[in-house]
């Protein structure tokens, strides 16, 4: 082994044990300064405390949100229910007239004499009116046919 | 005394008003260093203290147990020892649990070097071969890293190692050259 090499080796062993000296050093001064720091059981318990209030809050607003969401789909349903209640009294309605015409005949009555009357009255100025405008070349043909009718 | 009396055998209040007097000086004596070797050991703080607690505890429990066969401080390092591997047993079957751990991380753990006498460049130096052999520690295996840190930080005999470990000496003597060879490694390295 050369002088060099030998001194080498040497410096480092020596590097080594001032490293592992400080390591030591450096552990217990560490070691000591936090044994001598002052602990509170008090800090340990309100964490606790702390954690068991988060989660009683975040149970409580889950519940309040479940709860909420569910009224509110509720009061939808309800809501919806009540838009279809006219439609569906509508449909009834017509059902219902569809089912029984007998109850509403008298009703149609009225309209329907009131139209035969006013067919009537139509009828009677038309053939008033077309008697009118027969021209005079067609009278003997006119009287023909009615003649006709008469036998 | 008068000659031939028979000493009196003590009552049972006595024998454990001595017992755990004789206790309190243990932990007054020892705890400092079992808190010291679990925080070398985790660089936990909050759980070095834990397990410094549990480790009194159960020294309690178990003080009539104690034969005086070891020392007080060869027994308790032994049940420190256990705990702390019980602790990390226990960690990995509980996985799904918080696996956020409080150590602190190399540059904070080789902030303590104390300043001494030095310049600022050597403290500097010195605080970068600390972190180094933290690094080392940090990487090796359980054995090699309790060996090593009972060795070069509690000082402790190879006798005394083999004791608190339950392993051979020759076997003590292998992690801790293995260990020391990677620091070595480590530390060698700048040059």
């Amino acid at each position: 082994m050369t002088f060099d090499k030998r001194n080498s080796l040497e410096a480092t062993e020596a590097e080594l044990q001032q490293a592992l000296q400080d390591f030591r050093q450096t552990v217990h001064a560490w070691s000591e300064a936090e044994y001598a720091r002052p602990r509170s059981v008090q800090s340990v318990a309100a964490r606790h405390t702390w954690k068991w209030a988060l989660t009683w809050a975040m149970g409580c607003v889950l519940a309040i949100g479940g709860l909420g969401a569910g009224l509110y789909e509720h009061h939808q349903q309800q809501a919806a229910k009540g838009n279809e209640t006219p439609q569906q009294q509508q449909m009834t309605a017509a059902a219902a007239q569809s089912a029984a015409p007998e109850v509403n005949a008298p009703v149609k009555e009225v309209p329907a004499q009131e139209a035969t009357e006013m067919d009537a009255s139509l009828l009677a100025a038309v053939d008033s009116d077309v008697s009118r405008q027969v021209p005079s070349e067609m009278e003997p043909l006119a009287q023909l046919m009615e003649s006709e009718v008469s036998r | 005394m008068a000659a031939g009396a028979v000493a009196k055998p003590m009552d049972p209040e006595s024998v454990e008003a001595l017992a755990a007097q004789e206790f309190a000086r243990i932990v007054e004596t020892h705890r400092p260093q079992i808190f010291r070797f679990l925080l070398s050991s985790t660089r936990d703080v909050d759980l070095a203290e834990t397990l410094t607690q549990e480790c009194f505890l159960k020294a309690h429990r178990h003080w009539g147990q104690f034969r005086g066969d070891s020392t007080a401080m060869t027994w308790l390092m032994r049940i420190a020892l256990n705990l702390e591997k019980d602790h990390w047993r226990n960690r990995r079957l509980q996985f799904w649990r918080q696996t956020r751990t409080n150590a602190v991380d190399l540059d904070e753990a080789s902030e303590w070097l104390p300043s001494g006498e030095r310049s600022a460049e050597q403290k500097l130096l010195a605080r970068e071969q600390v972190k180094k052999v933290w690094k080392v520690v940090e990487t090796l295996s359980d054995r090699q890293r309790r060996v090593f840190l009972l060795r070069y930080v509690e000082e402790m005999e190879l006798s005394e190692i083999a004791q608190i470990t339950g392993l051979s000496e020759g076997t003590v003597k292998a992690h801790l050259s293995r260990a020391l060879a990677r620091v070595r490694r480590e530390v060698g390295g700048t040059r």
